[in-house]
């Protein structure tokens, strides 16, 4: 349990590589950098969970009164799923303009080109 | 190089990286462990600026300088997307084909939408309170306006959301973050801090300083974009075709 | 009883993503993304971070896989061309 967090980041980022790596499909290869992306998420929040705490919210709880959770990683992932999938958007353009300029999206064709 | 060499590389390199990331989880603080000392700080600043929501202090005073550049990627990819997008001369706009949507969908659609909006707004004004903020409440009201796309059509679409406003909107509020980080400058303090305003009652509307400000400028920056964007790639699913002689001319 | 729920949510977070990997079809790993997008806002919630799971919730179950979606719609309504252009 003390590590189960860290390894399953660990294991969704391998993952996405892997997909990527291994994608025949240029908007495949965007949907595995977004898993990529959440393994980030899960690491930085794990890193700054603590155990029985709430969330680091004051409106309905006296300060002092409980612990609570660690809010400076939950400011980071937060910005970061937003401006995140503006990144996908743009990778997503791309894709489109290839597909427009190469008629396929399939990047083992796509080098095929260029050589 | 081959596809099969290619494999190889990736496996071994990602058996390396993933025996490196594996030794650096068993060195990491545990899970759920007690030491926090960034946290315990963030906290104790978010709350002697009367700010209840801490992240929303976090993001949009302590690390106020850093959502800058957050935003400003924003800003930048929605740029990106806008150029890339964009009508080129070989292609032409068809009018696109009504769909047949199930009119339970439609109703449920039309009902659903003005609570989703507010909602959203509601999650951008009470940033400093409650969870939530500019970016998730930005995000929500963007996204229930395209609620009417399947309520209505498209034509009923692309007439409550002019994008040449949202456009504009987008780079206003950006500028509005801005401003309001020079406005502390002209006070006599360093950029984006939050000295500017009252720090107000705790746990109300009006608390939090610049708090409040901040969030609403990047609640329409997000909403702005994630409108345009969505906008833009519509556009280029349902609208946009490529003339048909143009691409047959160029292939051999 | 805190522990079983974040282990679950774990697992099913890590179910998710790889079977949206191996989902190589990109119109039906959209929708496989946006339940990892739902199961991943459960979890930032079980870790106490409901501001990341509101946002999570808005952008990983309906902007992204919609964009995809949208993606996959514009490239495959073109003609493909049989051979390179020259």
């Amino acid at each position: 349990m003390h590590v189960l967090p860290y390894l399953v980041a660990v294991w969704i980022f391998l993952v996405g590589c892997y997909g990527l790596a291994t994608s025949r499909n240029l908007i495949h290869a965007v949907g595995c950098l977004a898993v990529c992306q959440s393994a980030t998420y899960v690491l930085l929040l794990a890193v700054g969970y603590r155990d029985g705490a709430t969330a680091p919210v004051f409106s309905d709880v006296k300060p002092g009164s409980r612990p609570v959770v660690d809010p400076v990683v939950q400011a980071l992932a937060l910005t970061d799923v937003v401006v995140g999938a503006t990144v996908t958007a743009l990778l997503l353009a791309l894709v489109v303009q290839v597909a427009k300029r190469h008629g396929t999206v399939d990047p083992d064709e796509l080098s095929e080109l260029r050589g | 190089m081959n596809r099969r060499l290619r494999l190889w590389l990736v496996g071994v390199g990602g058996a390396g990286l993933a025996a490196l990331l594996v030794a650096a989880c068993l060195d990491l603080p545990r899970f759920g462990g007690d030491r926090h000392p960034y946290g315990d700080r963030a906290v104790r600043a978010s709350l002697s600026r009367h700010t209840a929501n801490t992240i929303s202090s976090v993001n949009f005073d302590q690390r106020a300088f850093d959502t800058l550049g957050e935003m400003s990627i924003l800003f930048a990819a929605v740029l990106g997307c806008v150029v890339l997008l964009r009508q080129t001369r070989d292609e032409h706009r068809d009018r696109p084909e009504p769909a047949e949507v199930a009119r339970p969908v439609r109703g449920y659609a039309l009902l659903v939408l003005p609570v989703a909006l507010l909602t959203g707004l509601y999650v951008i004004a009470h940033g400093q309170l409650s969870p939530g903020g500019g970016f998730q409440g930005g995000v929500v009201a963007a996204t229930a306006l395209h609620l009417l796309y399947l309520g209505a059509d498209y034509r009923a679409l692309e007439r409550v959301r002019p994008i040449g406003v949202f456009e504009v909107g987008d780079a206003l509020s950006a500028a509005a973050y801005l401003v309001t980080g020079l406005a502390a400058v002209l006070a006599g303090t360093a950029f984006l801090t939050n000295t500017l305003l009252p720090y107000g009652t705790f746990n109300t509307l009006s608390s939090g300083g610049t708090v409040p400000l901040l969030n609403a400028a990047i609640g329409m920056e997000v909403a702005c974009a994630v409108v345009v964007l969505l906008a833009r790639f519509l556009d280029q699913a349902v609208e946009i075709e490529q003339d048909k002689g143009e691409g047959e001319v160029r292939a051999p | 009883m805190t522990d079983a729920v974040i282990v679950v949510a774990l697992l099913l977070v890590a179910a998710s993503a790889t079977v949206a990997v191996a989902t190589r079809d990109p119109e039906r790993q959209a929708l496989v993304l946006s339940v990892l997008g739902v199961v991943l806002a459960v979890l930032f919630t079980v870790l106490q971070a409901p501001d990341v799971g509101l946002s999570q919730l808005a952008v990983g179950s309906a902007v992204t896989p919609l964009l995809l979606l949208l993606t996959v719609r514009k490239v495959r309504r073109r003609p493909r061309r049989k051979e390179p252009p020259p």
